[in-house]
């Protein structure tokens, strides 16, 4: 495959997977902002912003609509949807055809939808049934390309754009939550409590999985460890990291280069920071720092793939 | 299926005017063509309402399918889709072999003209065709002297111009023997019209077109260097800013290949490879939709970033096949044009079976004198432009714009030419709800591999705007789907 399509066909896939993650939040966000708690609004805010990972333009100013709303529709703000879902067209329509024709179908008509006059009508009819069907359309983008696309490297590089592209979202999202959360004793907590923790959960659809392994007694540690080791669930980190550790096999598999050292090491020490330890471990060395450590390596992980496969020297290849 | 009554059809026809330019439904009289016959009845049957549904469903399919060109030179919306007519084209079967006969014939006589032209040149030496007209064109490529091209085919991809003539017949406007485009929308036109009007369609036993995908690369497979046996074959586009990007994506698509760009290739020892997330991998055969002036940076305009620095090298080593060749332009240049039926006699021996429309050289003296003197009932042209830019129409223009060029013509004499105004063929169109005859010309596509093959159909152009005579897509310009009957 062409490196500039592999480069392509990874962005797509990773502003989709921004763009759904900032409507995921965001749609959590507003609900939790019903119930007063002991969080004023713009706290709320500030702490959504900074899980998004602090873009510019969004500060507070006071009017909730009209933040939400910058967020959603305003196309000049990179960290908006509307320019995820704009991004992750384009770099679609740059390999139109390695892409099967119902998933351009699919992005294209996302794209115009959310573009169009009728989403921002729907929006202040009922904000939580537009943002649902944005987030459906980008579900159905991903089911089509499951089912379309040849399982080959394009496709693995759509997985790898997606799983980076979560571990580092959410790996960013717990340690908002870890720096404004404190543990709070056990008998000690309050129903807004236990909804910052239930609207956590939400913000990674784990909701419903986690009372199918924990019940529904609802404990940070245990969310902590969830989200972060369990390996079946599709947005706990390990599980991200673990799909990113297989596309990589599998796209080193199918060319006939060898994967260098280098990736294989940085793809599985992160992979090893997650399957040997517990939540106890994590916790005595602070949870803090090991999430810091974690964007980080998902970070060198994507240079050293970008450095190996898309932007190589054409000498290290005639070489080679 | 009920039978048309002649109020019905005065009703149909009510702001249907003819006048002496040919109409394809209708004749003379403003009867029905026989063959035009079946699509004049469920035209008086359905109702506009129907219509009108089917011509808004047919929008959306290419809406969303993504079926747009890009307007230059604007910021918001510089997609669009391509203004779409939802009525077909009618072209009997014996007019079809007439205009294929003539096309094979002729992209013959200018292949060889080219490979004359660039390796001993016969044609200039026995004075057919004055060799100052040849050396001075811009499209002339002194690169190409002598450099051996894969089994002498240079044009392997060709879109011909044609009109029709007030007398019924078909002449030969304008060569495309550059990059010709449009080839997607006559195949995606095809697609949707076989949604819209099912029925229709299959009563007229409509030849088919859909395999021109397959026909374009096995033409380019004939073509590959002599001994790579699974060759790889890339679609050279200058990328996603490209008015015909969309087609570059299709057809790269509809036959499996690589869509490359400039910045994806690089040449090591005049061999082209790719750049892959496998490594390099080696390049045999460029289907190529940049121009000449862009494609080598080394070769041609230095200032290019679409091309690929070195391919002219590696060409000229016989290493990879481009199509089309360069300077192939200089066979589509509007002055050389004039000459192309002593071309086709000189070497083929044969009478044109397309007609050229007469045209004026000001180069020459008296024609010249001519035309300047009657430029108000002209087409004057620049030899170099396409696209319907740098024309003026005579009986369309004003005073001013005359005089301009009349001015450009006398300091740059071989820069122009000029014809007749040609009052060419109608074809009713859906204007609203009504219908209305708009011109119309034809752009079949032609194939040079093993042999010619020319596709059964072709793209139809409307002039959408009532009594234009411009049918280019970038000065509003529609298409509608070419139905060459059996």
């Amino acid at each position: 495959m062409l490196s500039r399509v592999a480069d392509s066909l990874y962005w797509m896939s990773r502003y989709l997977e921004r763009a759904e993650n900032t409507l995921r939040q965001l749609d959590v966000t507003m609900n939790l902002m019903l119930d007063p708690g002991e969080a004023t609004t713009e706290l709320r805010w500030s702490r959504l912003v900074e899980a998004l990972g602090s873009p510019a333009g969004m500060e507070w100013n006071g009017n909730l609509d009209a933040m939400a709303r910058e967020v959603i529709f305003n196309k000049a703000n990179p960290s908006s949807v509307i320019f995820c879902l704009s991004a992750a067209r384009e770099n679609a329509r740059q390999v139109r055809d390695e892409i099967s024709s119902e998933q351009w179908l699919r992005l294209n008509r996302l794209f115009h939808h959310i573009q169009s006059t009728g989403a921002k009508e729907q929006y202040e009819r009922d904000s939580g049934e537009m943002l649902a069907s944005v987030m459906d359309g980008i579900h159905l983008f991903k089911g089509v390309s499951d089912t379309t696309m040849i399982h080959g490297p394009g496709w693995q590089f759509i997985r790898l754009g997606r799983y980076l592209e979560r571990v580092y979202a959410t790996a960013t999202l717990l340690e908002v939550f870890q720096a404004h959360h404190a543990p709070v004793p056990d008998g000690e907590k309050t129903g807004y409590e236990y909804l910052e923790q239930v609207g956590l959960l939400r913000c990674c659809t784990a909701f419903e999985a986690y009372c199918q392994v924990y019940t529904a007694d609802i404990v940070t540690e245990r969310i902590l460890e969830f989200l972060l080791l369990n390996r079946h669930f599709p947005h706990a980190i390990r599980y991200a990291v673990e799909s990113v550790s297989e596309s990589m096999q599998a796209i080193s598999a199918s060319g006939s280069r060898r994967s260098p050292d280098e990736l294989l090491a940085c793809v599985g020490r992160l992979s090893a920071m997650l399957s040997y330890t517990t939540i106890g471990e994590v916790l005595r060395g602070g949870a803090t720092p090991f999430l810091h450590s974690l964007r980080q390596q998902s970070m060198l992980v994507h240079n050293v793939i970008y450095r190996h496969y898309v932007h190589y020297s054409i000498q290290s290849a005639l070489s080679a | 299926m009920c039978a048309t009554t002649s109020s019905d059809l005065e009703n149909l026809f009510s702001d249907y005017a003819l006048d002496q330019a040919f109409d394809e439904m209708r004749n003379g009289d403003g009867a029905v063509r026989a063959h035009y016959g079946a699509l004049a009845d469920v035209l008086v049957r359905l109702p506009a309402e129907e219509l009108r549904r089917r011509k808004q469903s047919a929008d959306l399919s290419f809406l969303t399918q993504g079926i747009t060109f890009t307007v230059y030179g604007r910021d918001e919306g510089t997609e669009r889709i391509f203004p779409y007519d939802l009525l077909p084209r009618l072209i009997t079967g014996q007019e079809w072999q007439h205009i294929e006969r003539g096309l094979i014939q002729r992209i013959t006589a200018l292949n060889e003209f080219l490979r004359d032209i660039y390796s001993e040149a016969r044609i200039l030496t026995d004075k057919i065709i004055p060799s100052e007209l040849v050396y001075s064109c811009r499209q002339y490529r002194r690169q190409m002297r002598g450099l051996q091209v894969p089994r002498n085919v240079y044009v392997a991809v060709v879109g011909s111009d044609l009109l029709r003539l007030n007398t019924g017949e078909f002449v030969v406007l304008e060569d495309n023997l550059r990059v010709p485009s449009g080839v997607s929308y006559m195949l995606t036109n095809r697609r949707v019209m076989k949604r819209t009007f099912p029925r229709l369609f299959h009563g007229y036993g409509v030849r088919p077109i859909e395999h021109y995908p397959q026909l374009l690369l096995s033409t380019l497979r004939s073509l590959a260097p002599e001994g790579r046996v699974e060759p790889n074959i890339v679609l050279l586009t200058p990328g996603v800013f490209n008015s015909a990007y969309f087609e570059h994506t299709f057809l790269a698509r509809q036959m499996g290949i690589e869509l490359v760009e400039g910045r994806d290739l690089v040449t090591h020892d005049n061999i082209v490879y790719m750049r892959t997330t496998d490594g390099l991998k080696r390049v045999d055969v460029i289907y190529r939709r940049v121009d000449d002036d862009f494609s080598d940076p080394l070769a041609f305009r230095s200032d290019s970033i679409l091309g690929c620095a070195g391919l002219l090298n590696a060409y000229r080593a016989g290493n990879v096949t481009i199509t089309n060749a360069f300077g192939t332009g200089l066979a589509d240049d509007k002055a050389l044009y004039a000459y192309v039926p002593k071309i086709i006699r000189y070497y083929l021996g044969e009478d044109p079976i397309l007609n050229n429309v007469e045209t004026y050289l000001m180069t020459d003296e008296r024609e010249r004198r001519h035309v300047l003197a009657n430029i108000d009932k002209l087409v004057v042209k620049a030899v170099g432009e396409s696209g319907g830019y740098g024309m003026l129409i005579g009986p369309h223009s004003t005073a001013q714009q005359r005089e301009e060029f009349a001015r450009r013509i006398e300091a740059n004499p071989r820069n122009y030419i000029a014809q007749p105004t040609l009052d060419f063929s109608r074809a009713p169109c859906l204007i609203g709800d009504r219908l209305e005859p708009r011109h119309v010309d034809l752009r079949p596509y032609i194939l040079f591999g093993d042999k010619v093959n020319v596709v059964p159909g072709g793209l139809t152009r409307v002039a959408l705007e009532k009594g234009s005579l411009v049918v280019n897509s970038s000065q509003g310009g529609g298409s509608k789907d070419t139905w060459v009957l059996q």
